[in-house]
């Protein structure tokens, strides 16, 4: 480490490439943007920086508020399912043979091998109203009314199927979100049982602790780093979805991104896209901020 | 037989939903000898442009748009190098405003004589100064002919009536879903007054529970797949699912409808506007404008192209509809960045409403 500190050159030569690159593609885009949120359309292509706080004020009219707050709702309902399915998987990972995990962590990260419109498709099929979902669900209603009608219950489950409508409902935008994000929660869940010592848990079960108990009051708060990870991985993503909502919520359930990209095309109005597309990145600064705050002063107490 | 076309504006549904796009011109341009065409997808006849370059010399590099506003979002910043665009009539004017369009020289495009009469001088640019058409439609009703009780000769069926719910598509276009609703109320479909807007609103947030989706350009799609049996779509994309399924009709309704056009236009920085020229007079011509129409099954302006065609294509009513419902339909006007916004405004309300 200090013999970076003391060969500047070296340390020009491995960080120059990266500093430019952040320079050039992200900082200045973003400066950019920036500085079109302060500003107002002058005519249909130019837009003039004349500091205006007016494009962020419009983010509290009540339309915009009720969809941010969709967004977040969505984005939180989101984080808990994967948080909730994605912990006993990475568990189950975490505690099997050796020779099984790479093949297990390879199921996990198999579906990013194919692009995400392609798996939103794919979810169109298996959630639309003739779907696979929906094809099971009739399949086992008329088991149930078979059943029923020997038993002289004619009709007890009603007349016909009715099938499940997912798309163009919140139901069916969360499920197409957990499907998307529930990779990234299971890989910090993962790192933060492999590097958990099982001593603890064996100890609490020696001392009479049982399965539950060892589980919520040992293994869930050792690795609470892991969760916060975990939640802050998949929630933020998920704040910003923009094709999810776009396909499987049919133009029902609209989250702030889809705003967003009404702004810089049919609205033809970068200025308000800029301040709403800001605005997002601000709530996310703030996510981190909280969270940076909390470690250190967890790292105070461990130390006091 | 005339081919069943895949609709442009279905076709490149995915990327323009995602707002990706694989459209970025390839490479540098050479300055004479090619010319960049940005074209919607399924647009153009099955060998057209290799018989324009057999003809000239002049090679043609097509790139896709999927809709208007990428057109417009791509060509804002400067001209990335393209020659030849096609946007449509209410996008013209909107280009046409902001200085994005070169005037052309009809004396080059000696073809412009085959275009119909009626075509000559519309209002979105008097005189054909900027544009020439290209293919036109409408916006209408597609529906299942065993799931309705009449024909849904009325925007009442998916703007106010219960009788469809839950089996209706709109089009996820907000501008174009106010000005039916604008027809319904007896109103023109460009008067864009405050109070008219917030009535339209009004309208289809009343109606949202029992609309099934806003579908972004695949009204035809859930149409056929039979999760919905009404859908508000541009008459082409219906064309393309009525020849896979004839329980499938088209109808323009009473109250009219939305007549659009697109048109060939040079954009301002084109690198080759002799070239683009050129194509412009060659997609005129009478022979290759029948190739192009049958291919693609929109209506044809070009009167002289149209007499060649076959029958099946000349009388389709889905293609060309009726007299009287083209005389109750009107034509979209761009309606101005203020108002732009406050349709968008009231769009994002609709989005946001329950």
């Amino acid at each position: 480490m200090e013999s970076w500190r003391r060969s500047l050159p070296a340390f020009a030569a491995f960080a120059g490439p990266t500093t430019l690159w952040l320079l050039v593609f992200f900082l200045i885009p973003l400066g950019i943007i920036w500085m079109y949120s302060f500003g107002e359309n002058v005519s249909l292509t130019e837009i003039e920086t004349t500091w205006t706080f007016e494009n962020y004020r419009r983010i509290f009219e009540p339309e915009i508020a009720t969809l941010f707050w969709r967004t977040v709702k969505l984005a939180a309902i989101t984080t808990f399912f994967c948080l909730v399915i994605g912990y006993p998987v990475a568990l189950v990972i975490a505690t099997a043979e050796q020779k099984w995990k790479p093949w297990l962590l390879l199921l996990i990260m198999l579906p990013f091998w194919t692009n995400l419109l392609i798996r939103t498709y794919a979810m169109l099929n298996i959630l639309g109203t003739q779907g696979r979902v929906n094809g099971l669900l009739e399949w086992g209603w008329q088991f149930l009314d078979g059943g029923a009608a020997l038993v002289g219950l004619d009709g007890l489950f009603g007349e016909r199927f009715v099938p499940v409508r997912f798309l163009g409902t919140e139901l069916g935008v969360v499920i197409g979100l957990v499907y998307v994000h529930l990779p990234f929660a299971i890989l910090p869940l993962y790192s933060a049982m492999e590097r958990l010592d099982r001593s603890y848990l064996e100890a609490s079960m020696d001392l009479g602790g049982g399965q539950i108990r060892t589980f919520f009051l040992i293994l869930v708060p050792l690795t609470s780093a892991g969760l916060v990870t975990a939640a802050i991985i998949t929630f933020i993503p998920a704040l910003g979805s923009f094709l999810t909502p776009d396909l499987l919520g049919r133009g029902q359930v609209d989250m702030i991104a889809n705003v967003i990209e009404r702004q810089f095309k049919k609205a033809n109005d970068w200025p308000f896209g800029s301040a709403l597309s800001l605005f997002l990145l601000y709530v996310t600064f703030i996510i981190l901020a909280i969270r940076a705050i909390v470690d250190m002063q967890n790292a105070k107490g461990r130390r006091a | 037989m005339i081919r069943t076309p895949i609709s442009r504006r279905a076709a490149l549904m995915g990327m323009g939903a995602v707002g990706l796009s694989f459209t970025l011109p390839k490479g540098g341009f050479a300055a004479s000898g090619k010319v960049n065409f940005y074209n919607w997808d399924t647009y153009i006849g099955e060998t057209t442009l290799e018989d324009f370059t057999a003809a000239t010399g002049i090679e043609v590099q097509m790139d896709l748009f999927a809709d208007n506003d990428e057109l417009f979002a791509k060509l804002r910043g400067g001209n990335p190098g393209y020659d030849l665009i096609v946007p449509t009539n209410d996008y013209v004017e909107q280009m046409i405003l902001a200085g994005m369009l070169t005037e052309l020289d009809h004396s080059k495009i000696p073809n412009i004589a085959n275009i119909g009469e009626g075509f000559l001088n519309p209002a979105f640019d008097p005189g054909r100064k900027f544009s020439l058409p290209y293919m036109w439609g409408s916006i209408g009703i597609g529906y299942r002919k065993s799931a309705v009780s009449s024909v849904p000769d009325s925007w009442a069926h998916l703007y106010t009536s219960d009788e469809y719910a839950g089996r209706i598509a709109m089009l996820s276009d907000g501008p174009n879903v106010f000005r039916m609703a604008l027809k319904l109320m007896g109103k023109s479909l460009n008067d864009w007054t405050p109070e008219n807007i917030k009535a339209a609103e009004e309208m289809v947030i009343a109606q949202k529970s029992r609309i099934t989706a806003f579908a972004p350009d695949n009204g035809q799609d859930l149409l056929l797949a039979g999760e919905v049996d009404l859908a508000m779509e541009w008459n082409g994309d219906i064309l393309q699912v009525m020849g896979e399924d004839d329980d499938l009709g088209f109808v323009i309704p009473k109250e009219g409808g939305l007549l659009w056009e697109d048109t060939l236009c040079v954009p301002v920085g084109a690198p080759n506007p002799e070239g683009a020229h050129a194509l412009i007079n060659y997609l005129l011509d009478a022979e290759a404008g029948k190739e192009i129409a049958e291919f693609i099954y929109y209506a044809t302006p070009n009167a002289a192209a149209k007499a060649l065609t076959a029958e099946e294509y000349r009388t389709n009513p889905a293609i060309f509809p009726p007299e009287e419902a083209v005389a109750k339909s009107e034509t979209a006007v761009y309606p101005g960045q203020e108002a732009v916004q406050m349709i968008d405004e009231a769009w994002t309300r609709v989005k946001a409403a329950g």
